[in-house]
């Protein structure tokens, strides 16, 4: 029974500590190599007259969270703009042919 | 010298053998228009071609009843004074808004936008309206509202009753121009994924929130518009500006080069429609 316990303590300590270590807290660096990884995909979509004003939304909002010390929130949310401008990238690179499938002929 | 003539044979007979094959993206401006216009005519056959210039009223029965009693004392009557008032009046040099346009820019409107050849590229009212006057000395106007609408306003309502006239010289850069244009009326964007057609030509006359979507067919010929949405007056590059944004798509600069292509591309649509501008909108 000793052992049964010793062992779900065990077992349970390691639980504990792999969720602390998978919600390690992000730094500032974190947030800076996301927020520049979205910035590099949101350019791209600039270049091809593309952007989409959530993903300007999202990226203020990431900065916005950075400067207030939340890092891991400003991580989270640069990555969505990250995804977010992506998909602007996608849209206007299918859309170079695809648009013909609306056309009245 | 027989081996000569066979070569030469040969190659008239490959030359006239088959007419030369038109590339499938070859714009047809005349051939597009025509279909455009029997899209929207089947799609309502109750309507003649020239309601469609109403937008949202002539879909809707309601909106119909409401416009015409919006008519008796028009939302844009302040603007379309205010813009005759500003035409008429000289700049500091003396000269006049009307010494920049032909006809002393009275009637013309149905005209614009035009593709000039000498700059390769598509000139629209708006864009005219404020090179005359940086040429006459005077700062710009805001393309979206205000000053620039009441001078399109003005503009617009001396050539009511006037079909669209648009031209597209047989050139290669105003075929480009047309055909960026069109490019960009079917192009999805923004988060939504919305062309300019999956509402003014998949969806006219069906709600989008409480907005009845007018047709694309007609959707130049009233603007500027006074909207009660933005309570107030907006010129077509509002009109486009806010678009794009209703889409979440960053809006390009006003008078950039694929807005005033996609109004070159509406425009000619629109052709033999009349011009019923200014108009008003909910």
């Amino acid at each position: 029974m000793k052992n049964l316990t010793s062992n779900m303590m065990l077992i349970a300590t390691l639980l504990i500590s792999g969720a602390t270590f998978a919600r390690a807290a992000s730094s500032e660096a974190d947030f800076k190599a996301a927020y520049a990884a979205a910035e590099a995909a949101n350019k791209e979509a600039a270049g091809l007259r593309n952007q989409w004003t959530t993903t300007a939304a999202t990226l203020a909002a990431a900065k916005k969270s950075a400067d207030s010390g939340d890092f891991d929130q400003a991580v989270t949310q640069s990555r969505e703009a990250e995804a977010l401008a992506k998909a602007s990238v996608f849209q206007a690179t299918s859309e170079k042919e695809r648009w013909k499938d609306l056309e009245i002929r | 010298m027989r081996k000569w003539i066979s070569l030469v044979s040969a190659a008239l007979a490959l030359a006239f053998a088959a007419p030369p094959a038109i590339a499938a993206d070859t714009p047809d401006p005349l051939a597009d228009a025509k279909a455009f216009q029997k899209y929207f005519t089947t799609k309502f056959p109750k309507l003649k071609l020239e309601d469609f210039v109403n937008g949202p009223y002539s879909m809707n029965e309601d909106l119909y009843k409401q416009w015409q009693e919006k008519e008796q004392f028009p939302p844009y009557e302040f603007a379309l004074e205010a813009g005759k008032e500003m035409f008429a009046t000289p700049f500091r040099n003396g000269k006049t808004y009307g010494d920049c346009f032909p006809n002393q820019g009275i009637g013309i409107r149905q005209n614009y936008p035009y593709f000039d050849e000498k700059e390769g590229k598509v000139i629209t009212l708006e864009l005219a309206l404020n090179r005359c006057r940086e040429a006459n000395g005077e700062p710009p106007f805001s393309y979206v509202k205000d000053e620039m609408a009441s001078l399109t306003a003005y503009m617009a309502f001396t050539s009511r009753g006037k079909p669209f006239d648009i031209k597209i010289p047989d050139e290669r850069r105003a075929l480009e121009a047309y055909q960026k244009g069109k490019e960009y009326f079917y192009t999805r964007r923004g988060q939504l994924n919305f062309s300019c057609a999956t509402c003014h030509v998949q969806e006219p006359g069906e709600r989008i929130r409480a907005e009845v979507l007018a047709p694309a067919l007609g959707i130049m010929n009233a603007l500027p518009i006074y909207r009660s949405e933005w309570s107030g007056m907006g010129t077509t590059s509002r009109r486009l500006v806010t678009c794009n944004s209703q889409t979440r798509a960053v809006p390009i600069n006003p008078q950039d080069e694929e807005y005033r292509d996609v109004e070159y591309y509406l425009s000619y649509m629109s052709n033999g429609l009349p011009i019923s501008g200014p108009g008003a909108r909910p």
